[in-house]
């Protein structure tokens, strides 16, 4: 492990970290009703899994973004970018000013992660089904290389659906990539409808386990849990992780969650003052 | 072909311990000296080609260098939208190597074929898209794809494709290697047809006329010096490729000299039409199919010669 890559980071107390989710909430609805950009509601279903994963799990160093035996995570499901940012931002990659400019013309975050746009930012997404196999490309190359980072790759429900993302579950089992974790935002959406109705991903943990992965389901929201799971990581049982995460689309937003309109639906100002209200944070 | 590139990726892997080559549980055997020499950093990758790309942009974005190797139109049209996104959208230095192409399988049927994929390819911004002749142009388009740092899509035969260099010329993507004079028609062949194109000249010079051949192996990036000089010098230019004429290398060249002035020569594309192959036949069948033979092309030639 070389030096520059700091343990895993700052707080860590739960109490601490749920401010810090509330806050990171409150910034999301800001960041979608200035930029005017959509997918909130499934920014707002991972913030505990980004919250979990970049204070209480990670080694990583905001100083040596491309150290290269940092722990690499993707957000696959790059429509939730504006999380990815805010908690960047907020963990010192780059400046928290970048988000008052998210998604605005010449700005350096886009509305979903271009290449190399920000520090931090690990693999540009946002054509669904590409994280996983790139992710565990990422964990073959630390096999070979002989580093011992994890690679942690964020899914969505919906992502699911993609053929790749099981070719890539086919894989990394077969080369006992047990650096490797995937955790799947399960909020039970996808764009235009229920995500166990438009396709058959109910026993989600059963079919990762069957695909030969550790699959363990948790509350997606409980950031302990969510930070044991990871912590397990590499697996001492030589599988690679899979983390069902049963997550609310909209969380902490209560005229938001669960109500799929918030795929698409812009938040006007009364909106953000009252999401601000309903957060504590007014 | 095959045999030369996997000869070329096992030395090239000793060089060098970025290397790293997937495959898409093809190539049994061939891989067996890969394997003995380099265990680690060879990867059958199951018939899975779109994760297969995936993970290869993974480890180039992780310091390796990977090598992509599986039938043509397996690892391409199935695959676009990781080789665009994945590969050229990271610009990241990932070799694929399609093996099979054009009519090499022609008896397996059009799933088989690739006729469209150069055409495909070469609207990837950062893409380097390349159809080495033979043996010898497949080992230094190896070498030469290992040092860029864009993705390289080479597009090789399958085995037993006669060589025309003697030995390794020198390769440089986007330059014509120039293999016979000619001032009266010049031959600009990618790829395995390239043989054909210098049976073509040689029927040609019995009737008195000069037709020069290169190995125009680069559809991206185009030798434009040597098409501004055979444009001006000769009376037709003729591209040849077991390719569609629509996207390939004619088509790249139609591009190119819709934006020339007044060029001296019509060009004329040789390849497959805009039809599947639905006859049941081997390769040279194909190419008879096609008109792509010495007998063929040199009358097509010789009285487009004659009528300008």
């Amino acid at each position: 492990m070389s030096p520059s890559v700091s343990s895993p980071a700052a707080p860590g107390q739960s109490s601490d970290l749920g401010l810090i989710a509330r806050q990171l909430r409150l910034r999301l609805v800001q960041m979608s009703h200035t930029a005017g950009t959509p997918h909130l509601g499934s920014a707002l279903s991972c913030v505990e899994i980004l919250v979990a994963a970049y204070w209480n799990v990670l080694r990583i160093d905001p100083a040596h973004p491309e150290d290269p035996n940092r722990d690499r995570f993707i957000l696959s499901k790059g429509h939730a970018a504006s999380a990815l940012y805010a908690v960047l931002a907020e963990r010192g990659f780059f400046p928290r000013a970048w988000l008052d400019t998210f998604a605005q013309h010449g700005a350096p975050l886009a509305e979903q992660p271009a290449p190399h746009c920000a520090p931090g930012v690990e693999l540009a997404t946002g054509s669904l089904g590409h994280g996983l196999p790139v992710g565990v490309g990422m964990a073959l190359a630390a096999r070979v290389q002989k580093r011992d980072y994890r690679v942690v790759v964020c899914l969505s429900d919906g992502e699911c659906n993609e053929g790749t993302v099981w070719e890539a579950a086919l894989f990394a089992p077969a080369h006992r990539l047990n650096h490797l974790a995937v955790i799947i935002d399960y909020n039970k959406w996808q764009a235009t409808g229920r995500s166990n109705e438009v396709m058959s991903l109910p026993s989600l943990r059963e079919k990762w386990a069957a695909f030969g992965w550790n699959a363990v389901e948790l509350d997606g929201h409980d950031l302990t849990a969510i930070t044991t799971a990871l912590q397990s990581i590499p697996s001492p049982c030589g599988k690679p992780t899979a983390i069902i995460a049963n997550t609310i689309k909209g969380k902490g937003v209560p005229f938001m969650e669960d109500d799929n309109n918030w795929h698409y639906r812009i938040p006007k100002a009364e909106e953000v003052t009252k999401a601000a209200l309903a957060l504590g944070l007014s | 072909m095959r045999n030369a590139f996997a000869q070329q990726i096992t030395a090239l892997a000793q060089q060098d311990p970025r290397v790293v080559v997937l495959s898409g549980d093809i190539g049994n055997r061939l891989f067996d000296d890969l394997k003995a020499k380099c265990p680690d950093r060879f990867f059958n990758c199951g018939v899975a080609e779109a994760n297969m790309i995936g993970m290869a942009a993974g480890l180039a974005l992780s310091g390796l260098r990977p090598v992509c190797y599986t039938i043509t139109p397996f690892l391409t049209y199935r695959c676009l939208e990781q080789i665009r996104v994945d590969l050229c959208y990271h610009h990241v230095p990932v070799v694929l190597v399609g093996t099979g192409s054009g009519l090499s399988y022609a008896s397996l049927g059009a799933t088989h074929h690739s006729c469209e994929e150069m055409g495909m390819l070469r609207l990837l911004p950062n893409l380097t898209v390349a159809a080495p002749a033979d043996a010898w142009e497949v080992r230094a388009s190896l070498r030469a794809a290992l040092q860029s740092p864009d993705p390289v899509y080479l597009r090789i035969g399958k085995k037993g494709e006669p060589n025309v260099h003697a030995a390794e010329p020198a390769f440089t993507f986007g330059q014509a290697i120039p293999l016979r004079p000619g001032n009266d028609v010049a031959i600009l062949a990618a790829g395995t047809v390239l043989p054909v194109a210098l049976a073509t000249a040689e029927t040609l010079a019995k009737d008195g006329i000069n037709a020069a051949v290169y190995s125009f192996h680069s559809l991206k990036p185009l030798d434009t010096a040597t098409l501004a000089e055979v444009f001006q010098h000769c009376r037709v230019v003729a591209t040849l490729e077991e390719h569609s004429i629509l996207g390939g290398l004619g088509g790249a060249i139609a591009e190119w000299l819709a934006d020339q002035r007044q060029p001296q020569a019509q060009l004329i594309r040789c390849g497959t039409p805009d039809k599947f192959l639905h006859l049941t036949c081997e390769q040279e069948e194909a190419r008879e199919h096609f008109g792509l033979t010495p007998v063929a092309l040199s009358q097509r030639l010789r009285d487009a010669f004659r009528s300008r």
